[in-house]
């Protein structure tokens, strides 16, 4: 499921001028894809540059390094319909609610009742209705960033950037707000095809985005892309809720070394892909040829190339079936077992070298555990693993992992919705 | 809940008898202009007849405002322009920027020369010419302020907001019309207060003058006044100096009081501000249907206007930025070559002048420099106590502000003469007499920003003296004095510019038809226009301006940075 990618950032660096005539790092070699339909916030301690890293992705700034693609387009060339909603909501104090929102459509030149009747619109579906000849100064907090949202949403924009939109706000407004956004995305009410959210609030990235880009500190680069695939409109009182905003918060406070599910790539155990049926089939195979064979012989009378075996002579080591002695393969004792074993037994022996050896399905069984509906989607998995590998690899990675739980019954796969779940037990 | 209506409800048009008022007065002021521009056309009379007799002070006066308000209006737009300028790009501001210190450092007759004889060169024997460099002179005193204070708003506008205008795509003329203009609106109506208010202070110095023993006069009530002094004619002068008070009182009472209060919707706090301005005329006029129409149809010819930037910007963009880069580079060389031209013609100017010459502009400058801070720490003496009353006392601020106000509006040259007729009688001479003329102009900077500052004391700390009986010289020193330190400061700078300024004026008088003056770099300068001598008046101009600026950059500078830092209260 590839969706179109909407903005691009390559390579952005920005450095910023010091007194001392020195060079200040503050973002480093941000590579973003924001795709169609996505939510996407960014998350990260004061500092990060979070805002920077929007401002140039709007195009209010310039980075040192790198581009902004818009549609494939560098940002100066293309027309980009977007709309930023701020902080301070910046709003003029001046003009009225409806003149504030009539001041988004001013670059349209359309004509003078079209522009009214668009904004009457917008204040209506932000629920300003009634307050368009009140000035800013009159209305609260919560409602002067209603209008703001309104001055963004009128323009019918593509890609509506957010900067905190809600930390100047009381926690009450805040959440009500937050609530009406998430509503307004999730029943499609807004004509946009992506939101980018910047936050400090980690609650709010997890109740608002499916994406949520982790930036770390001094300099600013990506740490982690965490897929966020809770349904909406989340509980945030629910365990998957909690779950996901935990790992968020080790990832902000931990430096990434200290974090286990961001280790290296190299670091990250590679699964060889193979099915148990053919795991099985090498190591009955050897325990007929007196549990040691020579890797190139054996290639030759099965008529394979010695790469294509490889694949299985690697599982059966990483499984603790076997293991490489001078270009031989030799069963260990728990191959040899396995491989006299009847199917029943067969399972709990693969069962138990899965759990004691292969990180990724001891990491599956942990999130599935750790959720209150012991289901995730598949998804959620290929998301980390690209952290470590191709986005292909991630998927193979994944598809031999599910291969390996199904057969040892560790947990089970839903073909059709794509998700994993944990059996119920008993 | 209710729903306000949105459109413009369509009242019917009404005449009013306030309407027939307010179509009079803009027939009025119309023809005003008109009139008094056709008369520019005529030949240069060799020397107007300045009539002392009555009946002429009304055509005198609206003489006098045409041009106090043309110039201003020519103030507004370069300061518009400056802004803009200087903001473009760090290069701008760093050449701009201190070079605006400079100019406000000169003195209005250091232009003279310059002004009146490229007008008179450019318009040979019109009045016209002179006219305009009359114009051109109360413009120099003028535009400075205006121009930083523009600068300095549209420098301070919240980055958010700028950024609102670029997400949004907004054309220039929008930003300038929506954001630019309304942010700068307060700072820009206080400062063409106090602009008008330094016009009238030098409009007999730019009505009436002598420039290389040739002498120049326009009608107004500058001229006017001046006139009845140079004839000793105390009745006169008074009659010229009510009409002037009159004038300027009336503008307060029906241009700036209703443009203050009507400015009040710019202000940029998002909270309500307890204190509200009224004006009687801006209650009026916003009752008028007259009013109503005119401002209706200037919003609609405001939105063509945006329309058509709206097409021209997009269209243009890339042209034009080809050519504006050739414009600049041109311009550039051609302001090289103008700065370099000029500072040869300095030199050579320099060159004819003797060693005694430099000396006596030295000692000129060191008798200046006396009186100027004698007349500032005069000021301050007096003004700091009276405007530490006023301000932290609610009840004597209702009742002495707007006296005050009116008595500070009085331009001091007008009331020279009398003054000086005083002091020469006690047997004063002009020597210490300048110090006081010098007083009777600076004074009001240092006593507004007192009274606005000791208003500013926060209540709890004042609260927090009277429990704690802290009093007396304690009181001074650890509440009142470093609560009013910035305000002071500002109110000092500007009196120190002011005092520099107003030396020219007060160091060198022409009464009864006699020239009284007194050793100092402002009668140096007022002497060498009269004279013609150039050199002279470049050098004295050239100490003046460096003394002023050094001044600034020197002391007032930092003392204002240390106040940011230390004595900030908010």
């Amino acid at each position: 499921m590839s969706k179109k990618v909407i903005l691009e950032t390559r390579g952005l660096t920005k450095n910023f001028p010091m007194s001392s005539g020195k060079e200040l790092p503050v973002l480093e070699d941000i590579n973003i894809q924001v795709h169609e339909g996505e939510f996407l916030s960014i998350l990260g301690p004061s500092g990060a540059g979070k805002s920077t890293l929007l401002r140039i992705m709007v195009g209010l700034t310039t980075p040192s390094k790198g581009e902004v693609l818009y549609h494939g387009e560098p940002l100066s060339k293309a027309n980009p319909k977007i709309a930023m909603v701020f902080q301070s909501f910046a709003l003029f104090p001046w003009l009225t609610v409806l003149e504030n929102v009539e001041l988004g459509l001013k670059s349209f030149g359309l004509a003078e009742n079209i522009a009214r009747g668009k904004s009457i619109a917008a204040l209506d579906l932000v629920g300003l209705d009634g307050f368009e000849d009140a000035y800013p100064r009159e209305l609260s907090g919560g409602m002067r960033q209603r209008v703001g949202i309104a001055r963004a949403l009128v323009i019918e924009p593509e890609i509506l950037f957010m900067d905190e939109p809600f930390s100047a706000l009381d926690i009450l407004t805040a959440d009500n707000l937050r609530g009406e956004l998430a509503d307004l995305w999730v029943k499609k009410k807004l004509p946009i095809k992506s939101i980018i959210f910047v936050t400090h609030n980690i609650d709010e990235a997890v109740f608002l985005s499916d994406r949520a880009l982790i930036l770390s500190h001094n300099p600013g680069k990506i740490k982690a892309d965490i897929s966020v695939e809770l349904p909406y409109i989340r509980d945030k009182n629910s365990r998957d809720f909690k779950y996901i905003v935990d790992r968020i918060f080790t990832i902000l406070t931990k430096p990434a070394e200290q974090i286990p599910f961001l280790l290296k790539k190299e670091r990250y155990q590679f699964l060889p892909h193979t099915k148990v049926g053919a795991i099985a089939g090498l190591t009955e195979l050897v325990h007929d040829k007196g549990d040691r064979v020579d890797i190139s012989v054996l290639a030759s009378e099965l008529s394979m190339e010695v790469d294509d075996i490889f694949p299985l002579i690697e599982a059966s080591v990483f499984l603790d079936f076997g293991e490489i002695k001078e270009g031989d393969f030799i069963l260990t004792d728990r191959g040899k077992e396995f491989s006299e074993a009847d199917t029943l037994k067969k399972k709990e022996i693969f069962k138990e070298a899965v759990l004691r050896n292969i990180q990724l399905i001891n990491q599956i069984i942990q999130t599935l555990q750790s959720t209150s509906k012991h289901r995730i989607s598949e998804t959620f998995f290929t998301e980390i693993l690209e952290n470590h590998f191709t986005p292909d690899e991630a998927w193979q990675q994944l598809e031999t992992a599910i291969d390996w739980g199904r057969y040892a019954e560790i947990f089970a796969y839903d073909y059709d919705t794509g998700e994993l779940y944990l059996e119920k037990q008993g | 809940m209710l729903k306000v209506p949105i459109a413009i409800p369509v009242l019917p048009f009404r005449f009013k008898i306030i309407d027939l008022f307010i179509l009079f007065f803009i027939t009025g002021i119309l023809s005003l202009i008109i009139y008094t521009a056709s008369g520019w056309r005529y030949e240069m009379q060799p020397e107007i007849q300045i009539s002392l007799d009555i009946k002429y002070i009304p055509l005198y006066s609206a003489n006098s405002l045409v041009r106090v308000f043309f110039a201003y209006f020519l103030s507004l737009l370069f300061s518009i322009w400056y802004g803009y300028t200087a903001n473009r790009s760090p290069l701008h501001e760093k050449i701009m920027i201190p070079l605006l210190d400079v100019l406000q450092s000169i003195p209005v007759l250091s232009f003279l020369p310059g002004v009146v004889l490229a007008m008179i060169a450019i318009f040979p024997h019109k009045r016209i010419g002179l006219e305009l460099a009359s114009i051109l002179l109360i413009f120099t005193g003028q535009v400075w302020n205006m121009a930083f204070s523009y600068y300095n708003s549209i420098n301070t506008i919240p980055r958010e907001l700028i950024e609102v205008t670029k997400v949004f795509r907004h054309n220039r003329f929008t930003k300038f019309l929506h954001l630019d203009m309304p942010f700068s609106a307060i700072g820009l109506i206080w400062n063409s207060m106090m602009s008008v208010a330094g016009g009238w202070f030098f409009l007999m110095a730019c009505e009436m003058f002598v420039l290389k023993d040739k002498d120049f006069r326009l009608l107004g009530l500058g001229s006017y006044i001046q006139t009845a002094a140079n004839q000793g004619d105390m009745v006169h002068v008074l009659y010229g100096i009510g009409s002037m008070i009159l004038l300027i009182v009336l503008i307060d009472f029906l241009i700036w009081r209703p443009l203050v209060a009507w400015s009040q919707k710019f202000r940029f706090e998002t909270v309500q501000s307890e204190e509200e301005r009224e004006s009687i005329v801006l209650n009026i006029l916003r009752k008028s249907s007259f009013v109503r129409m005119l401002t209706s149809f200037a919003s609609f010819c405001l939105k063509k206007i945006e329309v058509f930037f709206e097409k021209f910007d997009s269209r243009v963009k890339t042209k034009s930025q080809i050519i504006r880069k050739i414009v600049f580079f041109i311009l550039t060389i051609f302001v090289l070559i103008l700065l370099l031209w000029a500072s040869l013609k300095a030199i050579i100017l320099f060159l004819t002048l003797s060693l005694s010459d430099y000396y006596s502009v030295f000692i000129a400058a060191i008798y200046s420099i006396f009186r100027t801070t004698a007349a500032l720490f005069i000021a301050a003496l007096w003004t700091i106590p009276l405007g530490v009353y006023i301000g932290m006392n609610t009840k004597a601020s209702k009742i002495l502000q707007p006296i005050i106000q009116i008595v500070a509006s009085v331009p001091a040259t007008a009331i020279f003469p009398v003054i000086l007729l005083f002091l020469l009688k006690i047997g004063g001479g002009l020597g210490i007499g300048s110090i006081f003329l010098m007083l009777l102009g600076t004074q009001w900077y240092i006593l507004f920003n007192v009274i606005a500052g000791a208003s500013s004391i926060p209540q709890d700390l004042r609260e927090t003296a009277l429990i704690y009986k802290i009093s007396g010289i304690q009181k001074w020193k650890t509440l009142i004095l470093p609560g009013i330190f910035p305000y002071l400061l500002t109110g000092l700078i500007t009196a120190t510019g002011g005092a520099w300024n107003a030396s020219i004026v007060s160091e060198y008088v022409t009464f009864g038809g006699e020239t009284i003056k007194t050793k100092g770099l402002g009668s140096m300068i007022s002497e060498s226009t009269v004279t013609g001598n150039f050199g002279l008046l470049l050098l004295s101009t050239l100490l003046m301006a460096i003394i002023v600026v050094s001044i600034n950059r020197i002391i007032w500078k930092r003392l204002f940075m240390l106040a940011q830092e230390k004595y900030r209260l908010d």
